[in-house]
């Protein structure tokens, strides 16, 4: 299966390919950039069959097998869905787009970096490791970066993807942080291997910190209140972007996380009751928002939020029929969203204007478009025969059975339905019917693509509700059985007089009533503004300004550009801690026996290094302090003599040599000595000095009291004839056991040989004459 | 002679720091080479002193027998010293060139980019 | 400091400190030397003969600007690390002997074409840096 890692990795090099292709040339064959989306789904499609059927598709190969990471790929049902919704629309949105962005200056980028995105969504869906997920992963929210701040030129745009990033971002640390855990508890980094020790992920001690983890990176991915609010800003993409991110890939990752983990907390209950709050809390947080935003992109972004929370809800109700109904739901939203997001885009491209208060009567020009705007909205709203008649049964069904508070969770449902229903009116009916405001102008009629796009996803959409055993042969079939364990219910659009189509039709009757009775406006838009002040984007907005500030204030206090401060800072901590440790557990041992046995040249070596050093600080004259700084330079090769290094003694004679010529050679360019500094600063500088210079000497001592470690030295020594056939250790290690060190040693001398050469040679600039 | 070695090491540490704590450049990078001298010196001592015995092989051996002086550390001064050469030459270099730019010796008066004009 | 003696001496000087300097770089294998400090000491034989006879002599008598020494010496460290891997199919670094002795080298292997790059690269350096600055001045 080899060829299944090139078709994983296939998006990264074909985005490569597509670089290589250049502006001027790809301009004018933009087409071509689909090719990979649709020959993909073709490909995936391929294994459809196979894996209905009860096969997986698995690929691996040792990448870093020291610490558990592989390439490990794996071709389950779960993975096939989300992979031909990726593929799928991914293919409808490189066509729509080679028309909606036609001419546009940075077309290339476009393409480049949703491809880019696009093999990251596909390596994140099918990666088995959970390492290789969370790359993937982070790609994904990298790669949306670029892609939410297309329009870089506004200043709004570039807002919104970092708040996008950040968000996403925090959640991918999490992500992280729970594969780690994970990984260390069951001792493994694949994710399927990890079913086999579930138990940990219900009663370890760290099953709680395992939990908010996965939280944290599912919820700021799929945009779960209280991190919802990077959604709505990162409409500032061109919405074919927002198409692809907002129904089937980005905001999905955190759902397919969910549902991949659903498995291993299957008997955690405190796993499943976060989620169904959480869900229950956004979906009706962000329907009700939905009511009070006059840009069509806003309500969708809302209503996506909405729908992700009902997803997140149904997995949290943990029963067969609601995940069941998650994974129709997933479906359903993905055909809907993408189709009334596109729908859009034309009414943007074509109109100019997503306004929907200025926005009546286009049936006429966008006739097709208009069918394709109904059926959406029909799906998004649960009318029948669509797709999401079904899925809002399913809902219904899942919530009424649901154990804890069926009353209660129904009637939640039940009203976000509502509220859906009026948001998919508003966004895929409303600009189509009634007259034509006189201010909209002419309508010119769309390219081709750009209603057969949204007509194909709302003809899905349609097909589907007719033939809901499609849904279930392909996907519930097999998913639910492999995610819960027990048969997934059976699909059909009439299930006979019921409960659950008596609360269908008040939620339908209910949204029409809205939509017929609600207008969306700006005074009620801007009423909900007061509430800004306490919205989660504000206090994160807060929280990121003031963190900002207190950075600044740190690094201005720490970094303030002297020198002196930073070296201050550095040794008064460490002579405090060297202090501390010498004061709480003294072990010097002077002997004074030693002392006696010294020799009389090394005493004169002694000395004369003392005096040296004394000469070179407090001598008043530059020359006098570097024919110091150079006898201490000797009297270093004396020591190396002495103690059995003649390597060093002789390089350090030549390389003190050098150095007192080239001291020399500047000294006259070089500024007089200036007393800059007054008394008190002198006396502090020395207290300083001369207490880190005696704790260091105190450490010396005590360290050469231990018994020190020489199995490197032993091996050098054993060896170096050995292997190296050398007799001079000193130089054996350094041109070939430690080669590679020395390499890069020349390396560094010739930068800096050629920095020495850039400074004194190359031209002066003007203004430095 | 190890105690006071250690204790030689000290006060090039001390000489160093307090070079370096100076805000006039010309003391700075002396103090930089003494540092430097002060850090060889403390490597030095880490691997232990022998008298004599350098690590080399005897003609007839094939392999370090005995008492003899650490190889690791002299292998890691030796570095030491001929970067450090290459490290002072560069430092001295764009001290000269400073000098000439801002007219300035005084550390103090060089904490800001922005300030180059 | 072109005192006439140092001039004497220097030219003198000159050959025998490089001979001396290859000299130490040779046995550096086998007695204290190599190539660092061959290389430092025949850097400091062509700054003496800069000191005593002026730069444009020593530049003269060197022809080649001692920077060109840098890419040469690099190339050949380089090379000799990355032979084992051409030749012999082993990691790179890895030591290549000829079987033989040699006369007054000993055995010849990857490691002395290596000290030699090293020898080269620390002439050129110590030359370009001590040339240039003592040009600017």
């Amino acid at each position: 299966m080899t060829i299944f890692l090139f078709v994983i990795l296939s998006s990264f090099l074909f985005a490569l390919i597509l670089f290589g292709l250049g502006q001027q040339k790809f301009q004018r064959m933009t087409w071509v950039a689909s090719l990979l989306p649709i020959s993909l789904f073709l490909y995936f499609s391929s294994f459809v069959s196979p894996i209905i059927n009860g096969e997986v598709f698995t690929f691996f190969t040792k990448w870093v097998p020291s610490l558990g990471i592989n390439l490990d790929f794996r071709l389950d049902n779960l993975a096939i869905l989300f992979t031909l919704l990726i593929t799928g629309v991914g293919s409808i949105v490189f066509l729509y787009t080679t028309q909606y962005l036609k001419g546009h200056p940075k077309i290339l980028r476009f393409y480049t970096f949703l491809t880019i995105f696009m093999g990251a969504m596909i390596g994140l869906v099918t990666s088995n490791n959970i390492i290789t997920l969370f790359i993937f992963w982070e790609l994904t929210s990298i790669s949306s970066f670029y892609l939410i701040s297309f329009n870089n030129t506004q200043a709004e745009s570039r807002k919104s993807a970092i708040i996008a990033l950040s968000i996403t971002g925090l959640g991918g640390l999490a992500l992280l942080a729970f594969a780690v855990l994970a990984g260390q508890i069951t001792g493994t980094l694949s994710i399927s291997e990890m079913l086999q020790s579930s138990e940990v992920f219900e009663n370890h001690e760290v099953s709680a910190l395992l939990m908010v983890f996965i939280f944290l990176a599912a919820f700021t991915k799929s945009a779960q209140f209280p991190f919802h609010f990077w959604l709505p800003g990162a409409m500032k993409a061109p919405t074919p972007v927002s198409t692809y991110l907002h129904s089937a890939t980005m905001v999905k990752a955190g759902i397919y996380l969910l549902l991949r983990f659903t498995p291993h907390f299957q008997n955690n209950s405190y796993f499943f009751t976060v989620l169904l709050i959480v869900g229950g809390i956004t979906m009706l947080y962000a329907a009700f928002q939905t009511l009070f935003k006059t840009d069509l992109k806003g309500i969708l972004a809302y209503s996506t939020i909405g729908a992700l929370g009902i997803m997140v809800f149904l997995i949290g109700i943990g029963t067969t029929a609601s995940i069941t109904a998650a994974i129709v739901f997933i479906v359903v939203h993905a055909l809907y969203k993408a189709c009334l997001f596109l729908v859009t885009g034309t009414i943007d491209h074509q109109a100019g204007t997503r306004d929907i208060t200025k926005l009546g009567g286009l049936r006429k020009v966008l006739l097709p478009l208009s069918i394709a705007g109904f059926i959406a909205a029909f799906s998004s709203g649960g009318f029948p025969p669509t797709i999401g008649f079904i899925g809002k049964d399913l809902i219904y069904e899942a919530t009424l059975h649901g154990g804890m508070n069926p009353v209660f969770l129904t009637t939640i449902a039940v009203l976000t339905n509502i509220l859906m229903v009026f948001a998919g009116l508003v966004v895929g009916v409303k600009p189509f019917t009634g007259k034509q405001p006189e201010e909209l102008g002419r309508v010119k009629k769309p390219h081709f693509l750009l209603w057969l796009m949204p007509m194909l996803l709302a003809t899905l959409s349609l097909l589907f509700g007719i033939f809901p055993g499609m849904i279930e042969s392909l996907f519930t079939h097999n998913i639910t059985p492999d995610l819960t364990g027990e048969e997934s219910p059976h699909l059909a659009i009439w299930h006979g007089f019921n409960l659950i189509i008596l609360l269908s039709s008040i939620t339908i009757i209910a949204g029409l009533a809205v939509y017929f009775l609600w207008k969306p406006s700006y005074k009620k838009e801007s009423s909900m503004i007061k509430f800004n002040a306490f919205s989660p984007k504000r206090l994160a907005l807060v929280f990121a300004n003031q963190f900002e500030r207190i950075s600044y204030f740190l690094t201005r206090f720490f970094q303030n550009g002297y020198l002196r401060r930073y070296v201050m800072i550095i040794l008064v901590l460490l002579t405090l801690v060297f202090g501390i440790h010498i004061f709480i557990n003294p072990r010097i041992f002077l002997s004074l026996k030693e002392i006696k046995a010294l020799n009389w040249n090394e005493i004169v070596v002694l000395a004369m290094m003392l005096v040296s050093v004394l000469f070179t600080v407090f001598t008043k004259s530059r020359l006098s302090a570097i024919a110091g700084m150079g006898v201490l330079g000797y009297t270093m090769c004396f020591i190396f003599v002495f103690y059995g290094a003649p390597d060093l003694a002789m390089t350090q004679f030549s390389i003190d040599t050098l150095t007192v010529i080239l001291f020399v050679l500047v000294l006259y360019r070089l500024p007089k000595y200036l007393k800059l500094s007054n008394r008190t600063n002198r006396i502090r500088d020395g207290i300083i000095a001369t207490s880190f210079g005696t704790f260091l000497a105190f450490t010396i001592i005590e360290i050469m009291n231990e018994n020190p470690v020489k199995a490197t030295s032993e091996f050098y020594a054993e060896y170096a004839y050995k292997l190296a056939k050398g007799k001079n250790v000193v130089n054996v290690i350094l041109v070939d056991f430690r080669g590679f060190d020395t390499m890069i040693e020349i390396v560094v001398l010739s930068i800096a040989a050629i920095g020495v050469f850039a400074l004194l040679k190359l031209y002066l600039k003007k203004h430095e004459k | 002679m190890e105690i006071l070695l250690a204790i030689m090491t000290g006060i090039l540490y001390a000489a160093g720091i307090y070079l370096i704590l100076r805000r006039s450049l010309v003391k700075l990078i002396i103090g930089i080479v003494i540092l430097g001298n002060g850090v060889n010196l403390l490597i030095f001592l880490m691997g232990g002193l022998v008298k004599g015995n350098p690590p080399l092989i005897p003609a007839d051996g094939k392999m370090l027998e005995g008492v003899f002086a650490d190889p690791v550390p002299q292998a890691l001064i030796l570095t030491a010293i001929v970067i450090s050469f290459g490290l002072q030459s560069f430092a001295i270099v764009l001290i000269k060139r400073a000098y000439k730019v801002l007219k300035t010796d005084d550390i103090d008066t060089m904490n800001k980019t922005d300030d180059i004009k | 400091m072109k005192s006439l003696i140092l001039k004497t001496v220097s030219t003198t000087l000159l050959p025998l400190l490089i001979l001396f300097s290859v000299f130490v770089l040779l046995r550096g294998h086998y007695l204290p030397g190599g190539g660092f400090i061959g290389g430092l000491i025949a850097a400091i034989a062509f700054i003496l003969h800069a000191f005593a006879n002026g730069l444009d002599q020593t530049r003269k008598l060197i022809r080649i600007h001692p920077g060109f020494l840098i890419p040469v010496g690099l190339a050949i460290a380089i090379l000799s690390a990355l032979a084992p891997v051409i030749f012999t199919g082993d990691p790179a670094m890895t030591g290549l002997w000829y079987e033989k002795d040699i006369a007054i080298l000993g055995k010849i292997g990857s490691a002395l074409f290596f000290d030699t790059g090293v020898y080269l690269v620390v002439i050129g350096v110590c030359l370009t840096i001590i040339f240039t600055i003592s040009e600017s001045v």
